[in-house]
């Protein structure tokens, strides 16, 4: 079982709420994934269009909210919408991201850390969106923050775990729960952060966008198990020379 | 007539009204809305008893989709 500032998770797979072609897309995706934390986001409230709630479609006692600040490009915008998901009833939780380069969406180090700062003192539960850094989430766990979210490779990407070499360092240095976040894009990637050892992987656009979101939650879930599994049980060592799974000896009598 | 601006559109109202009642009036539900008046946060208890005065500047916040 997982283990985030005390709350337990039977599914280390983490799924966003952005991106689904309908509220009842996303319902049955979700549900299908077996996720229990899922992320959301705060905006305004199109005035032209109220009745736009998709939110209501998923039950508070089924899934724990994660609020995002997606959006925010700086510490101070990242602490405000943070202050107003808890004042949503999003509860203290909350997925720091700060993003200044829409182009990238590359979380930025310098406010991201100062923002985990802030918000740990005001009492928030912080996971923060980082880049693959090892230094910096050393940092961010020293600042107090409740997990790290190393990202594998750029947000909506679907590219995998691009940076698994620093990645495998941060596993290996942290005490706190690492959830590789953003560009997982198919089953196979989420397998292989869970092989490394992540303690879990937040997955959004790889599953909103496929062809059967359902499906494709089921498939994301067998992955994060068997890979999960994988690390449990304890991979082979990687080898650079081949190694003969059948006996060398015993075949003396092809040769006589 | 009180004019306020929220979520960045100037909107005239013919008499004063209480966050909450404006919610309503928007076909928005109130426990499912947050609302920044002037800089500050309101708690939900304050929607009904916080009343709109001429020039605020309201911002109405809800969870959406998002990753």
């Amino acid at each position: 079982m997982l283990t985030i500032a005390g709350k337990t998770f039977r599914s280390r797979l983490f799924t966003g709420t952005g991106k689904f072609s309908s509220p009842q897309v996303m319902q049955a995706a979700l549900t299908a994934s077996g996720s229990e934390m899922v992320t959301v986001a705060l905006r305004r409230v199109d005035l032209h269009d109220p009745a736009d709630d998709i939110m209501s479609v998923l039950a508070r006692d089924h899934f724990f909210f994660l609020p995002n600040t997606a959006g925010a490009r700086n510490a101070s915008e990242a602490v405000r919408l943070a202050k107003l998901a808890e004042s949503s009833g999003g509860g203290n939780w909350v997925k720091l991201e700060v993003t200044p380069d829409p182009r990238t969406l590359l979380p930025d180090p310098v406010e991201t850390l100062a923002a985990t700062g802030e918000l740990v003192k005001a009492g928030f539960v912080v996971l923060p969106y980082m880049n693959a850094d090892p230094i910096l989430a050393l940092r961010l766990q020293d600042a107090g923050a409740a997990a790290v979210m190393p990202l594998g490779s750029p947000i909506g990407t679907n590219q995998g775990v691009l940076t698994r070499f620093q990645v495998a360092i941060i596993i290996e240095q942290a005490r706190v729960p690492v959830v590789v976040d953003a560009g997982i894009g198919a089953p196979s990637h989420a397998a292989e952060a869970m092989e490394m050892g992540a303690d879990a992987v937040l997955v959004n656009t790889a599953i909103a966008v496929a062809g059967d979101p359902v499906r494709m939650a089921q498939a994301f879930a067998k992955a994060v198990e068997a890979g999960r599994e994988a690390y449990e049980a304890g991979l082979g060592a990687r080898r650079s020379e081949a190694e003969a799974s059948s006996p060398q000896a015993g075949l003396d009598f092809l040769r006589e | 007539m009180i004019t306020i601006i929220c979520n960045g559109e100037s909107r005239q109202l013919d008499q004063q009204v209480s966050v909450e009642q404006l919610m309503i009036s928007l076909g928005l539900n109130p426990e499912r809305v947050v609302a920044e008046l002037n800089g500050r946060i309101l708690n939900r208890s304050e929607y009904a008893v916080t009343m709109l005065a001429n020039g605020a500047i309201l911002e109405l916040i809800r969870f959406v989709g998002g990753g």
